[in-house]
């Protein structure tokens, strides 16, 4: 059997690859394709199906299933860990994210929010003192999302330069399997020395209360691993993404500056059309199940196609178009099911307050490199740009 | 009259009934899982926001009863 190679670059920076539109707009929305480790994967398209496999127990969120799709030739190399809980089903996946979910719900996100607006100021002032252009991706986006998910573990920023290396190693399509062995080793290594000394001196972060609450160690160090990794690359992205399409949308920016109201609709919009862990969305069967008229059998790779889905004409009015005051919150941007972010409350008030301020501080911000020559990240598990260049007039 | 039925047991913690309508979920402290601060919606808008609640909801922990 053959399947055509999975495409992965976009059509544009929200415009999912032509392929992954065609077969969404094919009978059944779904069909085979051949994914870089060689595994032959369906690929859900629809909005509805991707729904539908995400709440259904008879998909596996196992990575260390062997035939769990996987962009790699070699099998991943975080087996030197016990799973975390992305990687866990029911009955073991519940009591394991009941554990740290408290840890994130939206009220919790809600008390961050002085100190979240401090960081950002704090950066934004490094920004003007700076010279000009500024790239933004290494004055805001990046450190941001990285300083407020290392004071919320309990993981010293300083040593932001060790993990930030190793993570974006760990994300993207060209590192050599040797090259991601190592970086997942090394940043194995490093959070569970700091693991160790937090069960020997107790600490007030997230790390130090899972260790507190009587959490096995070695759990922590997999859910440390887990949120490190997850918690900064991802926000970072949609970061930088978003203030460049607003930049691009002078009218619609000068309307939300107006009305502060409009910010969280348009992180929804931005969040659907960029979709930017777009494949991290998929599974692999445990039983035969059947969706949109095609019987997936137990142990075959399903991947989520979960930018064009986020695209489905079936389930957005103009679903091509960026309308900011859309207000659709039925994307699967942050996944959807049981393991559906569990940063997501986070991520969407860092962005709000990077938005929020950034515009509001600096009103003749613009871009320095026209938008499209921007390098995105076509390269990359999570979608995004390299750099920003960005400049600004000299304070009246 | 239409109620809010939530489970408590399917529910993962994810807060976005919480960001949909916070005058009707709130979220447990200890474990993220959904408390329903009002099981029927008063008006009109505040059922369009549970339906939307319930539609969102990932684990599929909510539901609507007549």
């Amino acid at each position: 059997m053959t399947a055509p190679a999975l495409q992965t670059t976009r059509q544009c920076p929200y415009a999912p690859p032509e392929e992954h539109t065609r077969i969404r707009d094919t009978d059944s929305g779904i069909s085979q394709v051949t994914l870089p480790s060689g595994q032959i994967a369906w690929a859900l398209s629809r909005l509805e199906h991707i729904r539908a496999m995400l709440t259904d127990p008879r998909f596996s969120s196992d990575r260390r299933d062997p035939n769990f799709p996987r962009f790699t030739r070699e099998q991943p190399s975080f087996d030197i860990m016990r799973r975390s809980i992305i990687q866990m089903d029911p009955p073991e996946h519940g009591p394991a994210r009941k554990a740290v979910v408290g840890e994130f719900t939206v009220r919790r996100m809600a008390g961050l929010r002085p100190r979240i607006q401090e960081i950002v100021d704090e950066h934004i002032d490094a920004m003007l003192a700076g010279p000009r252009p500024a790239d933004l991706v290494q004055a805001l986006s990046l450190p941001v999302p990285s300083l407020v998910i290392c004071e919320q573990l309990g993981v010293p920023y300083h040593d932001h330069d060790f993990f930030q290396v190793r993570s974006s190693a760990l994300l993207s399509r060209a590192t050599t399997a040797e090259g991601r062995r190592q970086s997942v080793t090394e940043l194995r290594d490093y959070l569970k020395d700091l693991i160790a000394k937090k069960a020997a001196e107790p600490t007030d972060d997230l790390l130090g209360r899972q260790l507190a609450q009587g959490n096995d160690p070695e759990d922590v160090l997999s859910l440390a691993f887990l949120l490190l990794i997850a918690g900064h690359e991802t926000t970072a992205n949609m970061i930088s993404l978003g203030v460049v399409t607003l930049l691009e949308r002078p009218e619609e920016l000068a309307a939300l500056r107006e009305d502060p109201a409009r910010t969280l609709p348009a992180i929804e919009e931005l969040l659907r059309v960029y979709t930017i862990a777009e494949f991290a969305n998929s599974r692999v069967a445990v039983e035969d199940v059947e969706i949109g008229g095609v019987t997936i059998r137990a142990g075959d790779p399903v991947l989520a196609m979960s930018n064009a889905a986020n695209h489905d004409p079936l389930a957005f009015d103009d679903a091509d178009e960026i309308k900011l005051d859309r207000g659709a919150r039925n994307h699967v941007a942050f996944g959807f099911g049981i393991h559906q972010c569990l940063g997501q409350n986070l991520a969407r008030m860092e962005l709000q307050i990077v938005f929020d301020t950034l515009f509001r501080r600096i009103p003749s911000l613009r871009l320095a490199t026209p938008a499209d020559k921007l390098a995105y990240k076509d390269d990359v598990l999570i979608y995004g740009i390299h750099e920003v260049p960005v400049t600004w007039d000299d304070p009246a | 009259m239409t109620a809010i039925v939530a489970d408590v047991g399917r529910c993962v913690g994810a807060g976005q009934c919480v960001l949909t309508d916070p005058d009707a979920f709130d979220q447990s402290e200890e474990d993220g899982t959904v408390i329903v601060l009002q099981d029927s919606p008063s008006d009109n808008e505040a059922l369009k926001r549970a339906q939307v609640a319930v539609d969102i909801c990932p684990s599929r922990a909510l539901s609507l009863t007549q």
